[in-house]
């Protein structure tokens, strides 16, 4: 789970101070507890399982006991600043919707997607001609939660075709601090073992007030 | 109007009852008021000097005011002593606790068992039909009189959790939090069928007099057990009714008649009956059962629960329920969850993993009380609490 780590780092880095916070899939809430200690945001919890919930709740973070692929309808619009989703996207039923939901949701989203098109699983698949077991997607077949699995590429093209904007992208890994990097150059979709994201909607389509611009995101 | 009486040597309670003149009466849904009004109530701890960390504990259905200090008819410890209490989520040291008996109830606060100013005698059923509203209501004027403008929090389960649904639906303003604890935001048709058997068994008991039993000097304790006993069913999953009791009988062999109880189960739910009826008034039975039916807090608010909730933005809740609950089951808790997020109020829902029913709320259950202790340490915090 060191992956996490990283994963934690790089999203702690991109979060502006004082804001709205939903983490969906938020487990036992190590990452808001991180947020909020770090960055005092406002956070919200979402976890499908209830002892991750209520170990949330222990720790006084705020977390629903919910299914992402159902109840983010729930939620009114543009109600958070940033809507995390590690690592839990291709765990979905439904990514597309889920995607939509989140930039419905709150104003920039945060997605990490462990990439099908990393070179170890490209090899393993020639090699082996079996589904590939990796660090970043340990479990066989049969048993993984990961339902829909994604290539950066493949990625990338389903934000384009939702009109969602890449702000920035890193490539993070179990054991190196995050890359940043560009996620439309070839070559990262070779070497880069999962991508985190922070999205937007394109410029044109919210009629929402005008925007801080991304320079203070990086900082 | 209080007296000082130490429920265990660490907490300090007090308590008494509120009188409020006829000039200062109590409106309620149905149109009708209610004064002179008295509201019997229990505290546990002290008020710090800002006011700010008073926790209202709403209680269930057959519930009083002694959550944490020994009934005085009964004998019994207070019936959530595990979560108030020295060290316990509910701090006296930290928290002061203020628990009343409803209106409607019959441990002190003005119910049918009262004496009507205008007759001399007991209501009975000429006492003005009452809401959860009402009961907040006069919660609410107690507060007033005790100086507190704002809660830092209002707890219940079960008819208690409804309540402070009620409070953050009317006085959100003068809420910082609230835990609502396997409740629903409206009463089912199988909810109100339960209670319908309940209030026809009291009623059926020859002793039940129209509602007049005092003036005749006798009660409708056999209606009342029977009511009681059908609704203890529901307050148990048949997971707990196995376990405890399974087909285990009383003595060796059958009886082959109807006087003994042959099962456990049956002797355990004439217990539940008979000693009920030594602490509850059978006219407040109906009455509650009723303020219990009617509520229906979307109904309220143009069929939207979520607008019940439009001005609690700054409330923040905790929503929990028992897996085996089917009394209020997790679903209606959903809804409640599913009504707050729309409405943008934060809140933390979690479902607990019990076979123990509905009466888990009472009951030893480590994921509820870390769940509040983890919830009350939080809002502590956001609140500047000590």
């Amino acid at each position: 789970m060191s992956a996490l780590r990283e994963d934690f780092k790089e999203i702690l880095r991109l979060v502006r101070p004082n804001t709205r916070v939903l983490d969906i899939g938020c487990g036992e809430g190590d990452l808001l507890e991180l947020l909020t200690q770090e960055k005092g945001v406002d956070g919200q919890g979402l976890e499908i399982s209830p002892s991750g919930v209520a170990a949330c709740l222990a720790k006084g973070i705020a977390a629903v006991q919910g299914d992402g692929d159902r109840d983010l309808d729930h939620f009114p619009t543009q109600a958070f600043d940033y809507a995390i989703l590690s690592k839990t996207l291709q765990q979905m039923r439904e990514p597309r919707h889920v995607l939509i939901e989140l930039m419905r949701i709150a104003d920039r989203a945060l997605v990490s997607v462990p990439n099908f098109g990393h070179w170890r699983m490209r090899w393993a698949l020639l090699t082996k001609g079996r589904m590939p077991e990796t660090k970043a997607l340990p479990d066989p077949w049969w048993s993984t939660p990961n339902i829909h699995l994604c290539t950066l590429r493949d990625f990338t093209t389903l934000c384009a075709e939702l009109g969602l904007r890449i702000e920035a992208c890193a490539a993070v890994s179990p054991d190196q601090p995050a890359r940043s990097i560009d996620p439309a150059r070839p070559i990262e979709n070779w070497r880069a073992e999962t991508a985190l994201f922070l999205l937007t909607r394109e410029r044109p389509r919210p009629p929402a007030p005008e925007r801080a611009t991304t320079g203070d995101l990086f900082d | 109007m209080s007296q000082t009486v130490l429920a265990s040597p660490a907490i300090e309670t007090n308590g008494g009852t509120l009188r409020l003149p006829v000039d200062a009466p109590l409106r309620l849904d149905s149109g009708a008021t209610l004064a002179p009004l008295e509201i019997a109530y229990k505290t546990y701890g002290r008020l710090n000097a800002d006011r700010s960390n008073a926790v209202l504990v709403c209680h269930a259905l057959t519930g009083d005011q002694h959550a944490a200090s020994v009934h005085p008819i009964t004998g019994k410890p207070g019936w959530w002593n595990r979560v108030i209490g020295p060290g316990l989520p509910l701090d006296p040291d930290r928290y002061f606790i203020i628990c009343t008996n409803v209106i409607g109830g019959c441990m002190g606060s003005t119910g049918p068992s009262s004496i009507d100013p205008v007759t001399g005698k007991p209501f009975g059923l000429t006492f003005p039909v009452i809401t959860i509203a009402d009961m907040v209501r006069a919660q609410a004027m107690l507060l007033d009189a005790l100086g507190i403008e704002t809660l830092f929090a209002a707890v219940g389960g079960s008819m208690g959790g409804m309540q402070v649904l009620q409070w953050a639906a009317d006085y959100p303003h003068r809420l910082h939090s609230a835990v609502c604890i396997a409740a629903a935001a409206r009463h089912s048709a199988q909810n109100i069928a339960f209670h319908e058997v309940g209030r026809q068994a009291i009623m059926a008991d020859p002793d039940w007099r129209g509602g007049a039993y005092e003036a005749h000097g006798v009660r409708p304790e056999k209606g009342l057990a029977v009511a009681r006993m059908a609704a203890h069913i529901t307050y148990l999953s048949e997971a707990a009714l196995q376990r405890k009791f399974g087909r285990e009988l009383q003595r060796d062999g059958l009886s082959w008649g109807f006087d003994a109880p042959d099962f456990q189960v049956e002797s355990y739910l004439r217990h539940q009956g008979a000693s009920f009826v030594d602490r509850f008034d059978a006219n407040s039975y109906l009455y509650i059962t009723r303020a219990l039916d009617y509520f229906d807090l979307a109904a309220s608010h143009d069929g939207v629960l979520a607008n019940a909730f439009r001005r609690a933005r700054d409330v923040r809740f905790c929503v929990l329920s028992f897996s085996s609950d089917w009394l209020y089951s997790t679903g209606e808790s959903r809804d409640i969850v599913r009504a707050l997020n729309a409405a943008g109020c934060r809140a933390s829902f979690v479902e607990i993993e019990t076979d123990k029913g509905h009466d888990a709320i009472f009951l030893e259950e480590p994921v509820l009380h870390s769940a509040l202790r983890g919830f009350f340490e939080s809002q502590a915090s956001r609140r500047g609490l000590a």
